[in-house]
């Protein structure tokens, strides 16, 4: 509308192609409309995952059963597991934001292959569409936790057939998100765009998409010989045949472990954006950030060990794996540090997305600060598969890429929509957030550390108090939430015009009208400086 | 809904080549358990892996061998502007690919007849070096056999593209790329052979 009147050129809103309504979008092989199929399916599943969550945190308020018994509770951490996991954060920022923004911040028209990219859309979706069916079909849902461990997974009467070939499916569409990106970043950089050039965003997404393609073949795998495991009784995980259900936990977290890296990488990516941007300076070792990123996308793959240190494994084999866990903490602490130093003497705009990377840099030291306290060899021989497991790992995966998917969501909110969204109002919704995310999870470490397991419907009445917390916790978490996505929704219609650049960013997405028109630039631009050039400032 | 026809033959190569690292992991996988059972399971494995017809087995390795040679033939023969002698090649390599997947049909039988497969008495009353053995045999050849076919489906498509002169001289990048694909899975049955026919 607007951006047709200033450059003469609709915007991909309004573009008028061969399909109109809902076909013009999902057909459409544009890839910020894309990016926005993605986004909502992705918030409708995130909506999803949350109530089940509170739910089971409404079933843990007090000992015994209170609105579930233990097998509901174990389809609910299932299904809560495996959409979360595969259809929420593991897509999360790559498929969203990333499919939105890279081709923009590399001066791209559009991915390199717009066709597979809506196809990994229907991938995604059609995987999203077994797992529900497996809620629905034969003698119930799923019931083994999203990690499928053997030998369970090919002996509970279960409906896992469908769920475990969603996660394939799902699996395989983010393989080839993975790879469009590759090819995108290696061909389509804007002329002048050397690597060293190029925004820490799309570096972040770089190191992912390679997680996503060399990792996501083993589980892939992985999950079809579970698949075989339970259709033709192959035997390759179950004792009674001479199979090893300690294999099956290497291959799943030779994959697992490394998805990790595909949840929070982006995130990194998407906070570097933010601290610089507001900070109105250019980022600290920026040579870092690049090699920090790598490096963590590297080790990652040789730590899967560190979840299986109770499995059963060589002593050498368990150092090792401790070894290369604590390894990792380097490259992060790199990253966190010059965040800090970013903002050192910058000068620093407080603006939401601002205030999400702060919380961000919060809860990912506290999750990564309990990551170490489990990849050392004997604290975690008493914290395995306690609350304080579940605790580190919603702080690092909800607290980290949650945050960051909702800081990006305020940062790129104008540039996407074209419209601004209430301030106040969100500022509300993120404070809530962050008590609520602090009061869910803060107490679970205290429980865990107690000795109160996880996967657990019932409890023993000394971990009454902290239980309570926790779950008051999970209400203000969600009612913050709530106000999130209802301010956000309600900008669409009330909020203000955007301008082009909001926040007075460098990078390329803010040289574009909001939002962008459908060809993202009318003349390719020629890129001489670095991402960050605020010296003129 | 780009306006323009962006074409990049080197991106789609790149992108094929990325593809076929996730196979080779896939199978990757698969060769990692091969190796921990057999590591388990050395003897069992070893009197199976005797069993298997290494007759049939080379036969089919030489069936690959020489399609993926036509494959290629196809491709300089796109390049020189030989549209018969392409799909005659191409025809060729469709041809052997359907022999290999029939070799393995029958090869196939044989053992089913022989109340050799996954979950069958027999095989669970051998013991579970057996098992494991007559399992990953299954699942890997038939795992492959299912790229035969994806392959085979893929060239005839790309055949169907010349006929209609959608591939030519000037663009062929699509029938490079399902040679690419078809080497692949011809080199991996030259590992699947090995592991399952001649170490005995």
């Amino acid at each position: 509308m607007n951006t047709q009147k200033e450059f003469g050129e609709p915007g991909y809103l309004d573009y008028k192609g061969r399909y109109k309504g809902l076909f013009s979008w999902i057909f459409s092989t544009d890839h910020k409309r894309i990016g926005l199929l993605y986004l909502f399916s992705i918030l409708s599943l995130f909506a999803i995952g949350a109530t089940l969550g509170l739910l089971m945190k409404f079933e843990l308020i007090a000992p015994g059963k209170t609105i579930m018994g233990p097998q509901a509770y174990n389809a609910f951490f299932t299904l809560h597991g495996i959409v979360m996991i595969f259809a929420v954060v593991i897509p999360g920022l790559p498929a969203v934001f990333g499919n939105f923004l890279l081709p923009i911040m590399i001066g791209a028209k559009d991915v390199a292959f717009p066709k597979l990219n809506l196809f990994s859309w229907y991938l995604y979706v059609t995987g999203v569409v077994l797992v529900i069916i497996s809620q629905f079909a034969g003698d119930g849902p799923p019931d083994t936790g999203w990690t499928f461990y053997a030998p369970y997974s090919f002996r509970t009467t279960g409906t896992m057939l469908p769920a475990v070939f969603g996660a394939f499916v799902l699996g395989f569409s983010s393989i080839l998100t993975g790879l469009n990106f590759l090819v995108t970043i290696h061909r389509m950089r804007a002329p002048g765009m050397t690597w060293l050039k190029m925004p820490l965003f799309p570096w972040s997404l770089y190191a992912t998409a390679w997680v996503q393609l060399l990792a996501t073949p083993i589980i892939g795998i992985t999950l079809l010989m579970v698949v075989a495991e339970r259709t033709l009784h192959i035997g390759f995980f179950d004792p009674s045949l001479g199979g090893d259900p300690l294999l099956y936990q290497h291959l799943f977290w030779t994959y697992s472990h490394p998805a990790v890296y595909i949840m929070i990488l982006p995130a990194m990516g998407a906070i570097s954006e933010i601290i610089t941007t507001f900070s109105h300076k250019t980022i600290f070792g920026y040579k870092f950030m690049v090699v920090s990123v790598l490096a963590i996308a590297f080790v990652g793959y040789f730590v899967w060990g560190h979840h299986m240190f109770t499995s059963g494994m060589s002593g050498t084999a368990l150092y090792t794996f401790s070894l290369l866990t604590f390894l990792v903490a380097i490259p992060s602490a790199i990253k966190v540090f010059n965040w800090i130093s970013t903002m050192h003497k910058g000068s620093i705009d407080l603006q939401t997305p601002f205030y999400w990377a702060i919380a961000f840099i919060f809860v990912f030291m506290i999750g990564g600060f309990s990551g170490l306290i489990l990849g050392s060899l004997a604290a975690n021989v008493h914290l395995h598969n306690t609350n304080f497991v579940v605790a580190h790992f919603h702080f690092i995966v909800f607290g980290g890429t949650g945050f960051a998917f909702f800081g990006a969501m305020h940062y790129w909110f104008p540039k996407i929509t074209g419209k601004m969204y209430d301030k106040t109002w969100a500022n509300i919704g993120l404070i809530l957030f962050f008590i609520g995310f602090i009061t869910l999870y803060g107490p679970m470490f205290y429980l865990g550390f107690k000795g109160m397991p996880r996967r657990y419907f019932d409890y023993d009445e000394v971990f009454h108090a902290g239980n309570i917390i926790s779950t008051m916790g999970s209400w203000v978490l969600y009612s913050g939430l709530a106000i999130i996505i209802i301010n956000l929704f309600a900008s669409l219609k009330g909020g203000a015009k955007a301008p082009s650049d909001p926040w007075g960013g460098k990078t390329l997405e803010w040289t574009i009208p909001s939002p962008p028109p459908v060809e993202n630039f009318t003349e390719t631009p020629v890129v001489t400086k670095g991402p960050y050039d605020y010296k003129q400032v | 809904m780009t306006a323009e026809i962006h074409r990049d033959d080197l991106a789609s190569k790149t992108g094929m080549w990325l593809f076929l690292f996730t196979e080779m992991l896939l199978f990757g996988g698969l060769f990692v358990v091969y190796t921990v059972y057999r590591y388990r399971n050395p003897q069992a494995f070893h009197l199976a892996a005797e069993e298997l017809s290494v007759f049939i087995g080379t036969i089919n390795t030489i069936i690959l061998l020489v399609s993926s040679t036509t494959i290629a033939m196809s491709i300089t023969a796109i390049q020189k502007k030989n549209k018969k002698l392409a799909l005659m090649l191409i025809g060729i390599t469709i041809l052997l690919g359907l022999a290999f997947l029939a070799n393995k049909y029958f090869e196939w039988g044989s053992h089913i007849r022989e109340h050799i497969y996954p979950g069958s008495p027999v095989l669970t009353l051998r013991g579970h070096g057996d098992v494991l053995f007559y399992g990953l045999y299954f699942f890997m050849t038939g795992l492959h056999a299912l790229h035969i076919i994806i392959g085979l489906v893929f060239i005839g498509f790309i055949a169907s593209k010349i006929m209609r002169n959608k591939i030519d001289s000037g663009n062929y990048v699509l029938l490079e790329n399902s040679g690419l694909y078809w080497h692949l899975v011809d080199l991996i049955w030259i590992f699947l052979f090995p592991l399952f026919y001649l170490i005995t």
